[in-house]
């Protein structure tokens, strides 16, 4: 069957399965096994509506256990046990663990991660501060923003594609055709770089596509946030002899850090899972390994599920204060 | 007075400069992949895209016809012609008969070659050689021009990229497959979400405050935990890798997303309308296709952009749920690793694939940014 074929009739299916279920269901319940009439009435009422709520998150709750819950315990079972040929497995313990930590390449992609999460969360949010604060200032102030949001409606394929453009090196004879290397030769450099093979700064180049991407993520919300300022505080401040800068950094900032902090956390989160990036613009050679990749590397090339799924956990361990934190927030905003 | 109203008008110009520095650096690079996009391969091989969009001066080392084009003309031998080709948009500003002095004549000037032997270079590339004796050699002179070139761009690539049906490495039918996979992972989470968030926002049952915490919980739980449990699930089951698994895969880790930000913005509707509406009667299942569905378009609308650019953009579950060994189904995101890997110089192959697949999120982006924005702000700020 045509792929395309094949779509439409999984829309029609899935949707008209959705559809179809919510609302048959609802008749059963209703017409059927608690029918609204006779003596019982009120209860078979009560008791419906008792059932009702979960009529309406089965589906929801079927698929969040089988795609995200299950795939948890899952993981962490794998991350145990070896595997065995004919589809078998043997707990092993704290093997596979072992093992990794004693892989070289691993605590490369640990110290590279830990530069991600340091340089990118900062830079994105500090970025996006800036061009919040800026673009509030200006009348073309939401056109500079829609172009620095940009980046976020890209792929990291593509943007690893522009960025490999930007950073691509001609031998000296040549005419530069990446913009790094031209502007290096233009203030003095001797000879074009390959930046994406010095190790160290090849890391620093990877989290740039990433900052370039979050940037306008960060403004948005900050934005947002700066706007929710109330007008009296500067005002107050203005009056009182605060500068501009002063305005900013003691009693802008300060108001905003509760959306500073959440920013920064959601961006933490992405440099946790980035893959593409370094998948396809280095793939993890000169030193540029992350977790994320090393984890694909392992699952995929050397079909090791083991440590495969071992730094899986760890990349779940890393993300577990930060998902901790937000439904103690969450919670504490439901009360 | 005066003096503040000064140093508020130079903070005002600083703050348009740094905005507008900040702007061009975030455009300069997608703006690089776009010209590229339009320029051969010569022409980007050669000079830097940024150079391609004012005239660009370059020096250029052509040759005369030689020997076999002479003409006998009143005693004398001439060859005649145009340097390039045919008289094109390119003016010859200066030239030179030898690489160490390739700026000794003017446009119209004519060198010495020999005692016998003469060149005349006009500026749009006409050249005439005269000599006394016949033309010996089978190669022409060498005639060395500085020369302004006018941009030049091409939709060659994109017509080899797209319609081409003898490059096997097309985007077309990634592009379809693409667009394959993302619509249905698009609108049946929306649907599945839709009616779980209307439960925990306007339904009471035992378990409610959990089940949102764990929604939250389940927001931020990475992906990469779910390949392998998955993948096995899938072949166990016998989906194995295909359109199936991936638009499940992709429902699937939507979902939280899409829940949470539905159900924050349904629990902010007016009570009064979902009130009333009972007091009239009206079942659940009324209350939510007849008032809750239409009232929350934004959200909904707010939801599928985002899953719209994550389905489209995603490289990881595509490679792990969806392309099989046939690579039958291969999408866009894929295709371009894959051309980086083997194409990796051809950048206008390159650009031009990248700019396929970024063209339609750019689209949905401009045209819909304000439910973006609106969805993000929902989804962060608490």
């Amino acid at each position: 069957m045509h792929p395309a074929l094949q779509a439409v009739l999984t829309i029609v299916i899935g949707v008209g399965g959705c559809v179809g279920y919510f609302y048959f269901s609802n008749q059963f319940l209703d017409k059927v096994m608690f029918r609204a009439s006779g003596p019982n009435a009120g209860r078979n009422i009560s008791r419906a509506n008792m059932i009702r709520p979960w009529l309406f998150l089965f589906p929801a709750l079927a698929a969040l256990s089988v795609y995200l819950a299950y795939p948890v315990i899952e993981t962490l079972r794998l991350s145990l046990t070896e595997r065995l040929p004919g589809n078998e497995s043997r707990f092993v313990g704290l093997q596979n663990y072992q093992n990794m930590f004693n892989e070289p390449k691993f605590w490369e992609a640990m110290r590279n991660n830990m530069m991600w999460l340091l340089i990118v969360p900062a830079f994105s949010t500090m970025f996006g501060l800036l061009a919040a604060q800026l673009s509030d200032r200006v009348r073309w102030g939401n056109l500079a923003k829609s172009l620095i949001f940009m980046p976020m409606a890209i792929s990291f394929v593509g943007a690893a594609v522009i960025w490999k453009l930007v950073y691509d090196a001609r031998p000296i004879d040549q005419d530069q055709i990446g913009v790094m290397n031209a502007i290096y030769l233009f203030f003095g450099g001797t000879e074009p770089q390959n930046w994406l093979t010095i190790p160290g700064w090849n890391n620093i180049f990877l989290m740039a596509v990433l900052v370039w991407i979050q940037t306008g993520f960060a403004m948005v919300i900050l934005s947002a946030a700066l706007r929710g300022i109330p007008e009296e505080t500067v005002e107050a401040a203005i009056v009182d002899g605060a500068n501009p800068f002063q305005v900013f950094f003691k009693i802008k900032v300060p108001q905003i850090m509760g959306t500073i902090v959440v920013v920064w956390t959601t961006i933490t989160i992405v440099v946790l899972k980035v893959f593409d990036i370094v998948f396809a613009m280095t793939n993890g050679q000169w030193e540029t390994q992350v977790l994320a990749n090393y984890m694909y590397d392992k699952l995929f090339r050397a079909n090791d599920w083991g440590i495969g799924s071992a730094s899986a956990m760890i990349i779940m361990l890393l993300v577990s204060p930060i998902l901790v934190w937000n439904v103690y927030n969450a919670r504490k905003e439901m009360q | 007075m005066a003096s503040i109203a000064g140093t508020k008008s130079s903070l005002v110009w600083a703050v348009h400069l740094s905005l507008l520095a900040m702007v061009l650096l975030w455009l300069f690079p997608t703006a690089g992949l776009l010209v590229s996009s339009f320029r051969t391969g010569d022409q980007i091989a050669t000079s830097g895209w940024w150079k391609s969009l004012g005239d660009s001066e370059q020096n250029l080392t052509l040759r005369t016809g030689g020997a076999a084009e002479q003409a006998e003309k009143d005693g004398q031998f001439v060859i005649e012609g145009n340097l390039f080709g045919e008289p094109g948009e390119a003016v010859i500003s200066v030239w030179g008969t030898s690489s160490r002095s390739i700026s000794d004549y003017q446009a119209g000037d004519t060198a010495d070659l020999s005692e016998t032997e003469k060149v005349t270079v006009q500026a749009n590339g006409d050249y005439t050689m005269i000599n006394s004796e016949a033309f010996s050699g089978g190669r022409g002179q060498r005639i060395f021009v500085t020369a302004e070139t006018p941009p030049e761009f091409t939709l060659k690539n994109y017509n080899y990229v797209l319609f081409d049906p003898s490059n096997r490495e097309g985007m077309a039918k990634a592009f379809f497959n693409t667009l394959t996979v993302t619509i249905p992972a698009t609108i049946i989470p929306i649907l599945v979400a839709a009616f779980a968030a209307y439960a925990l926002a306007w339904m009471d049952f035992p378990g409610r405050a959990l089940l949102i915490a764990v929604v939250v919980g389940l927001l931020v739980v990475p992906l990469q935990l779910a390949l392998i449990p998955l993948l096995k699930l899938h072949n166990e089951i016998g989906i194995g890798k295909g359109y199936l698994g991936a638009w499940l895969a992709h429902t699937g880790f939507g979902l939280p997303l899409a829940i949470y930000l539905l159900r924050n913005y349904m629990v902010g509707l007016p009570r009064d309308i979902i009130e009333n509406a009972k007091v009239d009667g009206a079942t659940d299942f009324q209350i939510f296709t007849k008032i809750i569905l239409p009232l929350s378009f934004p959200a909904l609308a707010s939801f599928a952009i985002f899953q719209f650019l994550w389905t489209w953009n995603d490289l990881l579950v595509a490679l792990v749920f969806l392309i099989d060994s046939t690579g039958d189904t291969t999408v866009m995101t894929k295709q371009i690793v894959e051309l980086l890997g083997t194409r990796g110089g051809n950048w206008e192959i390159l650009a031009t694939s990248a700019f396929v697949s970024i063209a339609v999120p750019l689209m949905v982006f401009f045209a819909m940014q304000k439910y973006l924005v609106r969805g993000l702000l929902a989804g962060s700020v608490k």
